[in-house]
């Protein structure tokens, strides 16, 4: 039997230092990954949803969360997948998409994803905050990005995908 | 049939159907016309991939003989799959791949939009998931498809052949049987039999569009339900299997 001594918030915010392997900027709590912590005489069951169901980040984010409890002498830890409810870039905060920006990947253009299609034409160049900026691809080197280039200071830029 | 029968059927036809595109899709891979492209077709593969994964590990805990997602893959035959044979089918050249992604891709948004609201949660579940990442998929076809289309001569010809040539394989994605009724009474299954006017109108919408004409409807291939495939699917399954087949379980 394990003897309990985090509570859930604290192992939340041990949890919450683990960045996104693809957007080191952003913890996998501010990006919505991160749904939940379970604590139970078992030990702790970490509850993640994927960005995409195909993200291959996972297996480093279980390793990443493995090791950390690690570090603080937790060894029984579950990570669990779950796929409800489904994760959205709505789940993101203003001060998750701002660290986006700064860092060169223009965030979600809409808190709704009503038309996908209507604000992949809306997207503002993370670098000179111009509106005319054009889409190259709409797969990128991740499943979560889209290619842009800015027509304005002519840099290319990856787009953060509205889900 | 047993509950559980129908539903472990039912669960491997939609992840092989998954599966079977990633690995076509993945064919692609540094062969695309445009680095784009390459990156654009690897996406969708992931995508399906990661669906696939979820679906057949699924499928693993109904049947409840131990069986991981990875046994379900890399150690069926042939006969044990029952992916649509449309999913099959030799990437051929650009236009194929297209044609056969917006076939595919227009069925599956119809398909996991009635599935999203199942008595099953898991279905339900992954349904959300996956209709969120198709309408990407939907989208990139369909941009392509009447981009052919309303291009070259050349390409024209090319995208036109390629749905003629794969028209008999759309009839098939519609069929059902006792595992479908089974679940379909239990709120479980989509009724396909709803959905495909949907699919008849969207897809004669974009080929009117893409100036494309519509095939008859004439003779159409079947066979998947029962895991009778084209002769595709061995050659694929040959070389997606070979290692875990001559290491069972390697791992690295």
């Amino acid at each position: 039997m394990v003897i309990t001594t985090y509570s859930k918030e604290e192992i939340l915010e041990i949890l919450s230092a683990i960045a996104d392997p693809e957007i080191p900027v952003v913890s996998i709590q501010e990006i919505g990954m991160l749904r939940d912590v379970v604590v139970s005489e078992d030990g702790y069951e970490v509850l993640l949803t994927p960005t995409y169901t195909g993200c291959p980040a996972m297996g480093i984010i279980e390793a990443d969360i493995k090791a950390i409890l690690q570090e603080k002498g937790i060894a029984s830890v579950k990570v669990t997948l779950i796929y409800s409810p489904a994760w959205s870039t709505d789940w993101m905060s203003d001060e998750a998409k701002e660290k986006m920006r700064k860092y060169g990947i223009a965030p979600p253009a809409h808190s709704s994803c009503g038309s996908i299609f209507k604000t992949e034409q809306e997207v503002v160049c993370p670098h000179c905050s111009s509106q005319d900026t054009e889409m190259i691809s709409r797969f990128g080197a991740t499943a979560c990005k889209a290619l842009y280039k800015c027509n304005s200071c002519k840099e290319p830029f990856e787009y953060f995908k509205c889900h | 049939m047993a509950k559980q029968d129908a539903l472990f059927k039912y669960t491997l036809r939609l992840g092989d159907n998954a599966l079977i595109l990633s690995q076509r899709l993945s064919e692609w891979c540094s062969y695309a016309p445009l680095i784009e492209e390459d990156l654009a077709l690897t996406n969708l593969s992931l995508d399906m991939i990661g669906r696939a994964q979820a679906l057949l590990k699924y499928a693993g805990e109904i049947e409840g003989m131990g069986k991981t997602e990875d046994t379900l893959a890399f150690r069926r035959s042939e006969r044990q799959y029952y992916n649509n044979l449309l999913v099959e089918q030799p990437n051929g050249d650009f236009a194929f791949t297209m044609a056969r992604q917006l076939f595919i891709s227009a069925f599956e948004l119809y398909f996991y939009s009635e599935m999203e609201h199942s008595k099953d949660k898991t279905f339900a579940a992954i349904a959300a998931k996956t209709l969120k990442e198709v309408k990407y998929h939907l989208e990139h076809a369909k941009d392509w498809v009447i981009r052919m289309g309303d291009g070259t001569g050349e390409s024209h010809y090319r995208i036109q052949h390629a749905v003629n040539e794969l028209w008999m394989y759309t009839g098939e994605l519609f069929e059902m049987d006792d595992v479908d009724k089974d679940l379909i009474e239990q709120g479980i299954a989509t009724d396909l039999d709803a959905i495909r006017p949907l699919w008849n109108k969207y897809i004669g919408d974009v080929l009117e569009t893409a100036a494309l004409i519509v095939p008859e409807n004439g003779y159409m291939q079947t066979g998947s339900r029962k895991g009778i495939h084209t002769e595709h699917l061995g050659h694929l399954l040959c070389e997606m299997q070979y290692l875990q087949r001559a290491y069972p379980d390697a791992k690295w």
